[in-house]
């Protein structure tokens, strides 16, 4: 157990070299799989109704990542989910807009040119998303190409062959180079938790990625199964909680791919409530990466203002 | 930004409580002879209704009903039949899981949470294993033509009212005994709506027996010259008492009474699961747990840590209205209780100990008393010694494996223990050391009803859950 | 001229050792004719204080060897009795009277019965064990562990009688302190002989000698104690003393009743003083 007690000074040590990273990486306290899920599952009984109910979905809504990272995207695609982001219910303007879109480099500059003053940002995948095989130049380029075309954040993922067979380092340089290459952008980190597997992976990869200067880990690309669950994301809200502990530095979660439900956006924001804390109940600080939960949100505010159920049809379709 | 979560009270219309309760006797609510109790909700004091007090004469009925009905029906009929009348039981318990949650959440004042997700399912569980007994006793290793003994006399505690009856009346039956329960005064609800479930059953009337009262009730139970098993669940000094009582005679007793449960955690433990088990440990059912990890034994060159992040997990518990479905921790169950968790808290302060609490708004009336944790116990501390049996943990401290089982072990009590590690060695090692009759390792506060569940010690004798269970039912 | 015999003096077996009682008594023994035998150490409420703290310290590595290793010394119990039998066969003739044949029957029996024994040291526990299908995920199993220190009144029968209660105790684990048969105290004695050269750790078997009625309370009573078989109590109103005594700690209590001894002995002579200890474990990667 070394996380509280850790200092600024003994952390910096830890990325010393390869075997000292290593070390501390497998140092940090391990995560019992059942007792974790137990937590979540207990959670997961919290019942939020009506005012929490509502401040919970508005504050869901502000914290979307709406995305889209097909093959076939366009532009007007594009343009179409940018206009979804700053206006979600077209028929209601006390209805907050996303915190950003999320799309490939290339669409980086519609995505900034739709969106304009609006305040809703652009995030960028880069360094050969999703699967991150290719050329450290190559990343870098991707990673510089999105930032210059206006980028406003750049979703990077990690080398999960590197991690998965010990070479530390290598992830660590590789994400501080990046970072390097976001210059003004902020930077979240993807493990891709499915193909990490087992929580204390997924430890060892939020402390591998803050100490690298991550603005934000984000558990999945969205193309690998299972994305995003809650137990990862307990994991990663107690990895941010304890390094602000040990570093009074503030880190960003996003839990990305499979939260499609209103009930499931809330099961994650009082997760962070209970675990982070109300600190990071902020879109600053924790996002959605989704793309139809915005829907399920919008039809269950609409049926919180009028009392009954909404359908599909009385939401818009981007 | 802060998120207020917003009252969500679980209906109570889906209970009907009524003004006034007989007892159950052969299939039937009859009066009872001694002058009647009120029973309150301990979360505002409100009376329930009033519960008739089953004098010795009623017991005697009781026991005579029992004894009819295990002669003329019970012991006559199959394995395979008595095990049916338990399967419909269980079954008729889950129908109805919402209505005795709420009762008992009402009558005992546990959170919501607790009595739908824990004490219901595994009362219908328990139901379910023992009836699959019923037709199998053969196989159990007790001999190969196991017999019931007859009438068994049970009394049960009010921390768990339900789920105690259930531990007790679904072996006794699948066994072929027949039983007279008595509940405990201050939480009888449950089990006289349990009484409604075994006439929905058709069960034949006398195989249950429910007579409702205090202690002389009980020590007219136990004590009654019919009953050939006494099952009681409570505190050590009622069990040595009952013990004392029966000496002499024939009859079988088991009991599973007091404990003082060493909660310990190493320097390699998962920490955050450790401290969801500390808080589960001690905090699940207001501390009102037999088996609660009362005793927190953490390993010196972590201590800090772990209490810095088990006092930040407590500033998050939510304390207050047991029917609201974000309830952690409900009301105490009583005045008297109350009254015993204070003054055993002062005279933790009064002994040097420093005592702790989150923050938290206590309603104004009922009984309340928020979660707390005391720091610089010694093991000469009454605190460490006695069970509080509340929402309240004592904290001590070891350095090596050795003394942590030293201490664990240095109580009369042997009920459970918990061990937080993650190396495997260490674990298996520490379980055989600690003298105690559950080990949870890496876990607290795990109950299923294929798991034996008894202490050491002066924690009781006799197994109750899986096959271990039967034992206690048969000759 | 005939050699003079050379007698020997009956003293306690306690903690490995042969002490005589420290209040210095002693009661006559006799015959089945009713001749003086000899003088048994008569112990009183100070030597059985001796014999539970001589029980509890030998607990924890008697409870600590392998089970197989217990079989063992069980077992080589059985050889050094047989070994010895005529010892035994001529006590047994002359101080119960009973016939050279019968006398041989129940050196068999005993023997046989520590061979019995011996063979139970590595089954109870996966007899009485279980694994238990939680409904979780968890492993869960459960195993018998031995109670403790038990006290055990030895019924009448000095050899076969005292075997039948000694054996199961010990063999899965726990220490014991037994008081000996108190008209035929002899035969125990001899037997602690046997023990202390079979391998038996000191304070396994404490063997005490002298009045049921005198030493008994002590041990119902003594907190250090766990379980107490009363067997050999043939007094009803004694034996609901005892009990009642030994609600004091919760000990675990085996109630008079004396099965016939050369019938084969029931399981509960051993799981009356067993523990059943259930360990769970999360089961996750």
């Amino acid at each position: 157990m070394t996380t509280l007690s850790s200092t600024a000074s003994s952390l910096a040590e830890a990325t010393s070299s390869d075997s000292a990273l290593r070390r501390f990486l497998h140092g940090l306290p391990g995560v019992d799989q059942v007792g974790a899920e137990q937590r979540v599952a207990t959670l997961g009984t919290r019942s939020i109704k009506t005012t929490a109910k509502q401040q919970a979905i508005d504050l869901a809504i502000r914290m979307v990542d709406l995305t889209t990272l097909e093959g076939n995207d366009t532009p007007g695609k594009v343009r179409t989910l940018a206009a979804k982001a700053q206006r979600p219910d077209p028929t209601d303007p006390t209805c907050p807009a996303t915190a950003a879109v999320c799309v490939y480099p290339d669409m980086v500059g519609i995505a900034k040119q739709a969106l304009g003053s609006s305040g809703v940002k652009v995030a960028a995948v880069a360094t050969a998303f999703p699967s991150g095989r290719a050329a450290m130049d190559v990343k870098l380029a991707d990673t510089r190409d999105a930032v210059e075309a206006g980028a406003d954040e750049i979703d990077m993922v990690i080398d999960r062959g590197a991690f998965l067979s010990g070479r530390y380092l290598e992830v660590f340089e590789e994400i501080v180079a990046v970072r390097e290459a976001c210059g003004s952008a902020h930077l979240k980190v993807i493990f891709e938790t499915g193909e990490l597997q087992t929580y204390d992976n997924v430890r060892r990869a939020s402390w591998l990625a803050m100490l690298a200067g991550a603005h934000f880990i984000k558990t999945s690309t969205g193309k690998v199964q299972p994305a995003a669950t809650l137990p990862v994301t307990l994991v990663m809200l107690e990895a941010v909680r304890d390094f602000r502990e040990a570093t009074g530095q503030m880190i960003g979660v996003k839990p990305a791919g499979g939260i499609r439900t209103s009930k499931d956006a809330i099961k994650y924001l009082v997760m962070v409530n209970e675990v982070a804390g109300e600190d990071w109940l902020d879109p600053d600080w924790f996002r959605f990466g989704a793309s139809t939960l915005l829907n399920d949100l919008l039809m269950q505010r609409n049926k919180m203002k009028t009392g009954h159920y909404w359908g599909p049809d009385y939401v818009t379709l981007d | 930004m802060k998120f207020e979560y917003a009252p969500a009270p679980e209906s109570r219309a889906i209970v009907d409580i009524k003004p006034s309760y007989g007892l159950f006797v052969n299939g039937e609510f009859v009066d009872g002879h001694g002058k009647s109790f009120k029973t309150i909700s301990p979360s505002t004091e409100e009376v329930l209704a009033e519960i008739a007090e089953a004098d010795e004469a009623d017991v005697d009925a009781a026991v005579k009903a029992a004894r009819r009905a295990y002669a003329r029906v019970w012991s006559k009929m199959s394995g395979a039949e008595r095990g049916k009348y338990l399967f419909r039981i269980a079954r008729i318990i889950q129908e109805r899981s919402r209505e005795f949650a709420v009762l008992e959440s009402i009558d005992n004042g546990k959170p919501i949470k607790e009595s739908r997700d824990v004490d219901v399912p595994l009362v219908a569980a328990h139901f379910f294993y023992y009836a699959g007994w019923a037709d199998k006793l053969s196989y159990a290793g007790l001999g190969s033509d196991p017999q019931p003994l007859g009438v068994a006399g049970q009394v049960i505690p009010w921390n768990f009212p339900l789920l105690m009856l259930a531990w007790k009346i679904a072996p006794a039956l699948a066994c072929g005994n027949t039983v007279v329960l008595k509940p405990a005064e201050t939480t009888p609800l449950t089990a006289l709506l349990f009484a409604e479930v075994c006439q929905q059953a058709d069960l034949p009337p006398g195989v249950v027996n429910i007579v409702t009262g205090a202690g002389e009730t009980g020590r007219a139970l136990v004590s009654h010259p019919d009953v050939d098993k006494v099952a009681f669940t409570g505190s050590t000094e009622v069990g040595r008492a009952i013990a004392k009582a029966v000496a002499g005679t024939e009859k079988k007793v088991t009991l599973e009474l007091g404990g003082k449960a060493a909660n310990i955690v190493f320097d390699d433990a998962p920490v955050d699961q450790a401290v969801e088990g500390i808080v589960n440990g001690i905090f699940f059912n207001q501390g009102h747990v037999c088996c609660a990890g009362s005793r927190l034994l953490v390993q010196e060159s972590v201590a800090e840590e772990v209490l810095d992040r088990l006092k930040r997990r407590m500033k998050t518990l939510r304390v207050g209205d047991p029917l609201d479905k974000n309830t952690d921790i409900g009301a105490i169950n009583s005045g008297e209780q109350l009254a015993k968790i204070r003054a055993l808290s002062e005279i933790a302060e009064s002994e040097g100990a420093e005592r702790w609490s989150p923050p938290c708004e206590l309603p104004s009336n009922g009984f309340w008393f928020a979660p707390t944790i005391f720091t610089g116990v010694s093991q000469a501390h009454r605190i460490a010694r006695e069970e509080v049996f509340g929402p309240v943990l004592s904290v001590l401290t070891f350095r090596t494996p050795k003394e942590a089982v030293e201490k664990a072990n240095n109580t009369p009590f042997g009920l459970s223990a918990g061990v937080w590690t993650d190396k495997g060695s260490r674990i298996l090692w520490m379980a055989s050391q600690l003298r105690a009759g559950v080990v949870w390792s890496n876990t607290f506060n795990r109950f299923d009803p294929a798991s034996p569940f008894g202490g050491y010690k002066e924690s009781g004798y006799g197994r109750e859950g899986g096959r271990h269970g039967l034992e206690g039912y048969v000759r | 001229m005939t050699r003079l015999d050379v007698k020997k003096t009956y003293k306690l077996y306690i903690g490995g050792e042969f002490p005589r009682s420290e209040s210095g008594r002693s009661y006559v023994v006799n015959d089945a004719k009713g001749r003086f035998m000899a003088n048994a150490a008569q112990a009183s409420r100070k030597d059985a204080r001796d014999a539970v703290k001589a029980a509890r310290a030998a607990f924890a590595g008697w409870s600590g060897k392998t089970a197989y290793n217990r079989g063992q010394v069980l077992y080589r119990i059985a050889e050094v009795l047989e070994g010895r039998r005529d010892q035994f066969e001529a006590e047994l003739r002359a101080s119960e009277g009973v016939t050279a044949a019968r006398a041989r029957t129940y050196v068999d029996a005993a023997v046989d019965r520590l061979v019995w024994y011996a063979g139970w040291a590595d089954k109870i526990a996966q007899v009485t064990g279980n694994a238990n299908p939680v409904a979780g995920p968890y492993f869960n199993h459960s195993a018998p562990e031995p109670t403790g220190v038990v006290a055990v009144v030895a019924p009448k029968g000095p050899l076969l009688g005292l075997v039948s209660v000694v054996a199961p105790v010990i063999v899965t684990g726990n220490t014991c302190v037994v008081i000996a048969s108190e008209p035929h105290p002899l035969t125990a004695i001899t037997l602690g002989e046997v023990m202390a050269t079979s391998d038996l750790p000191g304070g396994v078997v404490n063997v005490l000698t002298g009045s049921v009625a005198e030493i008994a309370p002590w041990l119902a009573s003594h907190l250090d104690v766990n379980g107490l078989d009363l067997t050999g109590v043939t007094d009803p109103a004694l034996a609901t003393d005892l009990e009642i005594a030994a609600a004091d700690n919760l000990k675990r209590v085996r109630r008079p009743g004396v099965e016939e001894l050369l019938d084969p002995p029931p399981l509960d002579r051993m799981t009356r003083f067993l523990e059943t200890k259930t360990v769970w474990h999360p089961l996750g990667i």
